[in-house]
């Protein structure tokens, strides 16, 4: 595999769950602004192989392999140092902090503190909610919770994205406008992004079927 | 006929607050009136403030309002951070999984075996001092200092603080399972945040309301101590719960005031702690919104809340577990001499000679706790059935009143009516008042499971013609089977440790293994306590066990059962 130092590149990954195989020998190769989406049947590593790039693959789950973000290697990193973001089904909004305060929470640290504030502005106008910093998220939309929640995983400024079945929880009517807003706002940050979903109406960008 | 039948559940979900809530109710009456001179028993029926005027002159006075304040504010808030630490710096890790059954072991030590067991360790004669003398510590007599019963009450400080850190933690993991806790601090560290910092900033505040309850169990009986201030606190003067009860059991009359000004001002104490701490609870969570706006991803104070909560929740386990063994060993001691660690020879003649005691103090105790603990049973799952509309809801409040005061505060009280009635001292009121303190533990425990239960399944019976009455034993007692067993065990351990209201209720007359310990305990006789705290220990184990071996017995039959 030739060795590029921008994206994400996954070298030979194989996960077992209890010393049975998921996943043997897969490699990946992600281009910085390109987005990769892998379909297949439950139960054949799709989230697992989200869970090794994100750091949380837990026992009884076993993995190794190569995972290279921008020219850092990932695999032996806690969570937190990887610069991952990730989007799961359920927006996981923070329930005691307002809409405001889960953005600002994302923001890096090296922001200045007057900057915080004109940043979560300007995320809400994105995300076409621009009053509702103040609001508790129980108020919220399915629909209006999933963009925060995505405003979120991108004020946080992730090197890579990954998406776990992000669209599946949202009513049928929405999704399209979702998916759309979704691929909209990260198309513009140019990152790498993997998309993991059984819905074929969700695919994006190259497409991997595992089975 | 609906409507006929939901009244009488209604009037039957009564039964639980009003069993607890009328003697609770009566007791506060009985120490508050007395406060201001009024108590007809002992034909004063005027007001007054002298009884609150001799409290407050009393020499004692200032001094015990200062170790109570020290050793219970500084218990229950030691207790608190120490158990959100610890949580927090462990959640991340495989081994926050396995906490459970340990935690469970060391929660069913009796506080009176544990406080009997810690000043066996730590007495300048204890076994710390056996181990390390004379050749580190070149002492050849015990030294002459007070580790047991300080002044200051730092060691009822300490025993507090390690007793109750282990029962916050265990309700810290039960609340957790009520969010989306492994996935938020998973999100909170894709961010950038440490294990501990995502914890204590996301998760923390969002169980908090749900052990809110137990905490301010936590400050009123860590205020009101008095199986743990009587063996680790101070004595001259002791801790204000402990001067209550000294002046109730007087024989001079005109004490009878100034103790019930004392328990009211023990009452006082409570609120007010519950009150700072409720103000701090707020401070805290406007810092932590400021942490958020701050942005800041890591620091000391990880380090440092990590460090502090895993040293006393370790602390906690060990002590608990060294308590253990040190009755066990004194128990079997034969001839046993300063400064050897070990007993030069092992006897079982102080079980032997115990033996009829034991077995005299263990049928009151197990019988005290199972009929206490059956009572309970039935009527918190009346009351919970009353109450259940098919949604979630959170636990009433006044069932758990009990738990939430310093029951120096309002068990003596209680006892006025009981003379005045002439049931003082019988087996009937003991059960009652044990009551007070099993069924709110029981209802605690069963409220999760209960709302947890599918509505469906009920709706189902309901549908195929079963009355609400057979749905409930037919359908939901027994898809409750697991966490009734449990409770059963809760129950029973809670009933089996009670040592105050024993004493008051039984009015002396009444003896369980939990009394004699605590009798035994300010004696000097090691080797008959050692054996007393032992036969205590075990019971609240056995029921562990056999809860244990029943629900996994069932478990293995309906493997469909859930809850």
């Amino acid at each position: 595999m030739n060795h590029q130092t921008s994206g994400l590149s996954l070298e030979t990954v194989s996960i077992s769950i209890e010393s049975r195989p998921l996943l043997s020998n897969f490699s990946l190769h992600i281009r910085s602004g390109e987005v990769v989406t892998i379909m297949g049947p439950s139960g054949v590593g799709k989230s697992s192989l989200l869970a090794f790039v994100s750091g949380s693959l837990r026992p009884p789950f076993q993995a190794s392999g190569r995972i290279d973000l921008n020219g850092r290697q990932l695999a032996d990193l806690p969570i937190e140092q990887r610069r991952v973001g990730v989007i799961y089904q359920d927006d996981l909004l923070f329930a005691h902090l307002t809409i405001a305060e889960n953005l600002a929470f994302a923001l890096p640290s090296k922001i200045a503190r007057r900057e915080r504030q004109e940043r979560v502005k300007a995320a809400l106008v994105d995300a076409e909610l621009p009053d509702f910093g103040p609001r508790d998220p129980a108020t919220l939309s399915g629909g209006q919770r999933a963009r925060i929640s995505l405003m979120r995983a991108l004020l946080a400024e992730p090197e890579a994205l990954l998406l776990d079945e992000p669209f599946s929880k949202l009513d049928p009517a929405l999704r399209d406008r979702m998916r759309a807003f979704t691929f909209e706002r990260i198309s513009a940050r140019a990152l790498p992004v993997l998309l993991v979903t059984h819905d074929p109406a969700d695919v994006e960008g190259r497409l991997i079927t595992l089975s | 006929m609906t409507r006929h039948s939901g009244t009488r559940w209604w009037i039957a979900g009564q039964l639980l607050p009003l069993a607890l809530l009328l003697p609770t109710g009566f007791g506060l009456l009985g120490v508050l009136l007395p406060t201001f001179g009024f108590h007809p028993g002992l034909n004063e029926t005027g007001f007054s403030l002298q009884a609150i005027n001799a409290l407050t002159g009393d020499p004692s006075f200032g001094q015990a309002i200062w170790t109570t304040l020290i050793s219970g504010l500084g218990g229950a808030f030691l207790s608190v951070g120490a158990a959100f630490g610890f949580c927090a710096s462990i959640y991340h890790t495989p081994w926050f999984k396995r906490l459970r059954a340990p935690l469970s072991a060391a929660l069913a030590l009796p506080h009176v075996s544990f406080a009997v067991g810690f000043a066996f360790l730590l007495a300048p004669s204890g076994f710390l001092a056996r181990l390390i003398s004379p050749e580190i510590s070149g002492w050849q007599q015990p030294p002459d200092f007070l580790i047991v019963g300080d002044p200051w009450a730092l060691c009822l400080l300490i025993g507090l603080a390690l007793k109750e850190t282990l029962f916050l933690v265990l309700m810290i993991i039960s609340a957790l399972g009520q969010v989306r806790a492994d996935a938020m601090v998973r999100t909170a560290q894709s961010y950038g945040y440490g294990p501990v910092r995502a914890f204590m900033l996301i998760i923390a505040p969002q169980i908090y309301r749900q052990i809110r309850i137990p905490i301010s169990a936590v400050i009123a009986s860590s205020v009101g101590s008095i199986d743990l201030a009587l063996v680790l606190g101070p004595s001259a003067p002791p801790t204000l719960a402990v001067l209550v009860l000294n002046w109730f059991g007087d024989f001079d009359l005109e004490l009878q005031f100034q103790a019930a000004a004392g328990a009211s001002t023990l009452l006082l104490i409570s609120l007010v702690a519950i009150g700072i701490w409720d103000v701090l609870e707020r401070l805290t969570g406007q810092l932590g919104r400021l942490w958020i706006w701050s942005g800041r991803r890591s620091g000391w104070a990880d380090i440092a809340i990590a460090a502090f909560g895993q040293s006393v929740a370790g602390l906690s386990l060990f002590a608990s577990l060294l308590s253990v063994l040190v009755l066990l060993i004194w128990s079997f001691a034969g001839q046993w001499q300063w400064p050897e660690a070990l007993p030069m020879s092992w006897s079982l003649s102080h079980w032997g000679s115990s033996m009829a005691a034991i077995i005299k103090l263990s049928v009151t105790t197990i019988g005290l706790a199972c009929i206490s603990t059956l009572l309970a049973l039935i009527l918190c799952l009346i009351a919970l059935e009353a109450r259940d509309k098919g949604g979630r809801s959170r636990p009433q409040i006044l069932p758990l009143l009990p738990l939430l005061l310093p029951q120096a505060s309002f068990l003596f009280g209680v006892t006025i009516l009981w003379s005045a009635l002439h049931w003082d001292g019988s087996v009937a009121i003991v059960i009652w008042t044990h009551l007070l303190f099993v069924g709110p533990y029981i209802y605690l425990s069963l409220h999760g499971p209960f709302q947890a239960l599918d509505p469906r399944s009920a709706l189902t019976a309901r549908t195929l013609g079963k009355t609400r009455w057979a749905t409930f034993l037919e359908v939901k007692i027994p898809l409750l089977f697991r966490p009734i067993v449990t409770a059963a065990a809760i129950g029973f351990s809670v009933s089996v440790t009670l040592y105050l209201p024993t004493l008051v209720a039984g009015a002396g007359r009444i003896s369980t293994l939990a009394t004699e310990t605590l009798a035994l305990a300010s004696g000097g006789d090691r080797k008959t306590l050692g054996v007393i705290a032992i036969s205590l220990t075990v019971l609240p184990f056995l029921a562990l066990l056999a809860s244990l071996g029943l629900s996994d017995f069932v478990a293995t039959r309906r493997k469909g059962l859930l809850i």
